[in-house]
């Protein structure tokens, strides 16, 4: 039983176990009691200090969503990737593999001795308590991402350092925000980023400079050509690399892309749909095998990419498309919402594939009023619609069949977080008992949770809210008045409750399943 | 690399030949600097590390400036006549990515980010700058009888967000109409035609134009020949090139025409972002059913309208007199700190100069003069007694006692002798007014 103690007793921050020599037989029963007393009270010691750092072998339910919830969490947001993490963890990333390497030898050690000890006690085993619910262990920390702590100081100023290093812009917010959002940036499109960058830009590649201008203007919107776009720019950055010497393609290719991403955050934050893309494409070149010389590694990469396009985003299309208009039957009446690239094509598909009669309701919104263009498309199909605006959606709901939805995101609770407005219209198709369906490809999956659509959103420039009428722009002179904020919301989040089916290219599913097609991916990608 | 800056310092100066003839036109002095300093200091200010100047031997020579950037200087010969096109075709080999080509003779603080952040959002051809023309108030110098009321305007044709350009025709090529083509109000059915704007020579082309330039020997100017030619060719189709080829085929000349098309040659990388605007709800115009960027519409063409006061080109007299009363507000935008009155020159009476006049190095100035808004030169002798109001003094000149100098021109060299009264006169260089000359 000695030796069984030794190994325990190397690990940090395990209890000074103190080393009992048992005789044998001779010992009276108190002390017998007493040991066992003793060795319990060690073992739920060393129990509680190892925490929940590595994956356990029993199923715990509540392990298991707090590990992907946590660990992923930190690396969704890839701008805050960078950020210098807490004071409990130790600094750098490769000395916390091998402390998690290190304890889990350990853990395998007192595993092995827990069992002897079991076999051995017989009764004194102890009681397989159900898994405690895994506190803030002080290897994963939940870091809130940078882009909700803009009220937060200390946040911001590591952000520039970071962009500093870097050499990155800083944008600068604008305008007075409302209070509940002042967590959010909110920027100008009349401040571009490009005017605090010199002009033939040499620290950030042309191609990317664009793509973010084109973003900040509003020019590429919409979630999945935002990802195409994004996709398509990175390739033509692979090709345009060339690894310095003494450098690994895997490792430097990172580090040069982080700059271009910490550029396009600035220009406009990220989407769910490219986050999701950087985070496979960051994967795959830190997974390149070194054996590969420089061309292959970057036609294999070029590959990648066009594989994840085209499966992910193209033909998912297709599926989404096939199987929601099978649930389009002859004189249906379907409400659509603003501008959503998956239920255009669904519409259109439906309409020249299928010969069932349906029409369309369009409802729209300021300020971006991009149901216009929904309209256009729609109507050039030869489609029947009709257009209304948000305000007018319970007089046109007694009429409607069933409402077809498009996603930013969805999110790891059900949650779908759409185009503001989106949950409006949910709410009142609930009133009304008509179906409302969404929707979304699976890459635009996200295990973040959110329930109110306060903490993680986007502002848009406040000024898009002022309107021109007989040349008259009443909100025009809004930051004068100094009790008047304008609030330009982008994104609400939408309660599963509210969605009947969710239809993606895995199937129709309902909303509560997300997390497990959450759970079996990741299980494809490791 | 993303852009190479090209300055056109060759120009001759045809509409004020009273002040170029002794001088070459990139190097007066405006505010005491070289012309040529103004639109290099907009591309040091922008980030521009790299400039190629074009320009003759012998301005070189002359031309002391002092900045960072790496100018590189292409030398075309007095001799031939070269246009600005020429002169562009002429260094092509230098010109690896898109060019930003600027005049020399560009006085502007205009943030120079606008124009190119227009040309990159939209993946333009052609992005260029154009300002409100000024008001012409006063007559120049030396010009006598009352200007044109109508110059050679330019109708400029913009659409409804006013970025884009559609159309663009100068009076002097029009007869009496004004003709405009059916598929650009088909596309656009709201377009504004302005005609007090000016172009302000600065244009950023993408590379694939230089390209077509080289092949194009039959332009000889960016502005009057290239520019309009990319302003009508946004609107049509490469098809119809087709339809040439297939029904002229006697004759290779129709052929190598209909070849010499800048859309051949354009790359195809236009493949890589097709399925993005596709996909995004962003529509460059509204009121018809065309996508959103017209399939077949390669070249755009968008410019930006500078407002305000600080944009003037120099090319005729009055225009450089008018920048010249511009420049000392302009210095200071320009964060330049000098001050206005140079630490060399001499001035025995401070009082008596205006604060925003600017004097020259190692000038003299004697008592009792007074001198309001002018800009002295360097190395001038100006005695006592001397009253000068709005004048341009350049260098090296004598003024003796007791002149009055008003809204005049004084060049290099000139000697003003006693008493004479100078008013709205240009006086050319190594003149020598006589005593009490009128």
């Amino acid at each position: 039983m000695a030796e069984r103690e030794a190994p325990g007793g190397a690990g940090p921050g395990a209890a000074p176990s103190v080393p009992v020599v048992v005789q044998g037989p001779e010992l009276s029963r108190e002390e017998k009691l007493q040991l066992r007393k003793e060795k319990k009270q060690q073992k739920k010691k060393k129990r509680n200090e190892k925490g929940t750092a590595a994956e356990p072998p029993e199923p715990g339910t509540a392990a298991d969503p707090a590990q992907p919830r946590v660990t992923p969490h930190p690396a969704s947001p890839p701008a805050s990737a960078n950020a210098p993490n807490d004071g409990e963890k130790p600094p750098g990333g490769k000395s916390k593999a091998e402390l998690r390497a290190e304890r889990r030898a350990k853990q395998e050690a007192e595993r092995a001795q827990k069992q002897a000890k079991k076999a051995e006690l017989g009764q004194g085993a102890a009681p397989a308590k159900p898994r405690l619910t895994p506190t803030e262990a002080p290897s994963v920390v939940k870091r809130l991402p940078e882009h909700v702590q803009v009220d937060d100081p200390a946040a911001q100023r590591k952000l520039a350092k970071k962009l500093e290093r870097q050499q990155v812009p800083l944008r600068q917010d604008y305008g007075t925000k409302v209070n509940l959002f002042s967590h959010l940036h909110q920027y100008s499109r009349k401040k571009p980023l490009t005017q605090q960058m010199s002009i033939p830009s040499t620290v950030i590649h042309p191609a990317v400079v664009r793509l973010g201008l084109q973003y900040s203007q509003g020019i590429i919107n919409g979630s999945n050509a935002r990802c195409i776009a994004l996709l398509e720019v990175f390739k033509q950055l692979i090709r345009d690399y060339s690894t310095p010497p003494n450098e690994e393609l895997s490792r430097d290719l990172v580090a040069k892309l982080k700059p271009h991403i910490s550029f396009l955050n600035q220009c406009r934050p990220l989407s769910v749909s490219m986050g999701n893309a950087i985070k496979f494409l960051k994967k795959e070149i830190s997974c390149l095998p070194d054996t590969l010389r420089e061309e292959e590694a970057k036609e294999k990469l070029q590959g990648t990419i066009d594989n994840y396009l085209r499966e992910k985003i193209v033909l998912a299309a297709e599926a989404i498309s096939k199987s929601a208009f099978e649930k389009i039957n002859d004189n249906d009446v379907i409400l659509v919402y603003g501008c959503s690239s998956l239920v255009n094509r669904t519409l259109c598909d439906a309409h020249t594939q299928t010969d069932r009669t349906f029409r369309v309701i369009v409802v729209d919104s300021r300020p971006r009023l991009e149901g216009r263009e929904t309209l256009r498309r729609l109507v050039r199909h030869g489609i029947h619609c009709t257009y209304v605006m948000i305000n007018a959606i319970s007089y046109v709901l007694p009429e409607v069949s069933k409402v077809l939805l498009g996603a930013h995101a969805l999110l790891a609770n059900g949650s779908v977080m759409s185009r503001v407005g989106t949950s409006q219209i949910a709410l009142v198709s609930k009133a009304y008992n008509v179906p409302v369906l969404v929707c979304c490809e699976t890459y635009k999956f996200c295990e973040r949770v959110q329930t109110d659509s306060f903490v993680s959103n986007e502002l848009d420039d406040p000024d898009d809210l002022i309107v021109q009428r007989k040349g008259q722009a009443q909100l025009g002179g809004w930051a004068e008045n100094k009790s008047l904020r304008l609030l330009n919301l982008v994104y609400d989040v939408t309660p599963p409750d509210l969605v009947d089916l969710v239809i993606t290219d895995l199937g129709m599913i309902p909303c509560t399943s997300v997390p497990v097609v959450l759970r079996v991916k990741n299980v494809d990608q490791q | 690399m993303e852009f190479q800056a090209v300055v056109m310092a060759a120009g001759g100066g045809s509409r004020m030949t009273d002040l170029t003839s002794s001088i070459p036109k990139p190097l007066l002095p405006v505010g005491n600097r070289p012309l040529l300093w103004y639109p290099l200091n907009l591309l040091e200010r922008a980030g521009f590390e790299e400039v190629i100047v074009i320009t003759r031997k012998e301005i070189q020579k002359m031309l002391s400036l002092d900045t960072k950037m790496k100018l590189d200087f292409v030398y075309i010969s007095d001799n031939v006549d070269m246009g600005t096109a020429d002169s562009l075709r002429h260094i092509h080999q230098k010109i690896k990515t898109d060019v930003l080509v600027l005049s020399c003779d560009l006085i502007t603080d205009v943030d120079l980010y606008k124009v190119v952040d227009l040309f990159r959002t939209h993946d333009a051809t052609l992005s260029m700058l154009m300002k409100k023309a000024p008001e012409p108030t006063e007559v120049a110098p030396g010009q006598k009888g009352k200007k044109k009321p109508v110059e050679q305007r330019d109708f400029i044709g913009v659409d409804d967000t006013g970025k884009r350009l559609l159309f663009m025709a100068n009076e002097a090529d029009l007869d009496e109409e004004l003709v405009i083509k059916r598929s650009i109000l088909q596309k656009h059915p709201r377009m504004h035609i302005r005609t007090g704007l000016m172009d302000a020579h600065l244009y950023c082309l993408k590379k694939y134009v230089v390209d077509f330039l080289v092949e194009n020997r039959t332009i000889t100017s960016l502005r009057s020949e290239l520019i309009p030619h990319l302003v009508r060719k946004q609107f049509s189709s490469p098809t119809s090139l087709l339809q040439g080829l297939d029904n002229k085929e006697e004759g290779r000349k129709k052929k190598e025409q209909a070849s010499l098309d800048i859309y051949s040659f354009i790359k195809e990388d236009n493949s890589l972002l097709k399925p993005a605007p596709d996909n995004s709800c962003w529509n460059d115009h509204r009121g018809d059913m065309n996508e959103t960027l017209h399939e077949g519409e390669k070249g755009r063409c968008v410019l930006k309208i500078k407002k305000g006061r600080r944009c003037r080109g120099v090319n005729t007299l009055a225009l450089y007199i008018e920048a010249n009363r511009q420049v000392p507000k302009l210095l200071l935008n320009l964060g330049q700190e000098e001050p206005l009155v140079h630490g060399t020159a001499q001035i025995t009476d401070r009082g008596m100069v205006g604060s925003d006049s600017i004097i020259g190095s190692s000038t003299q100035i004697g008592e009792k003069t007074s001198i309001k808004h002018s800009i002295i030169g360097s190395a001038c002798t100006i005695n006592n007694k001397i009253k000068i109001t709005n004048c341009i003094i350049m260098n090296s000149v004598t003024v003796e006692e007791g002149c009055c100098l008003q809204g005049s021109v004084i060049c290099n060299n000139a000697v003003i002798e006693k008493g004479a009264d100078i008013k709205d006169c240009l006086i050319g260089s190594d003149q020598r007014l006589e005593t009490k000359g009128k």
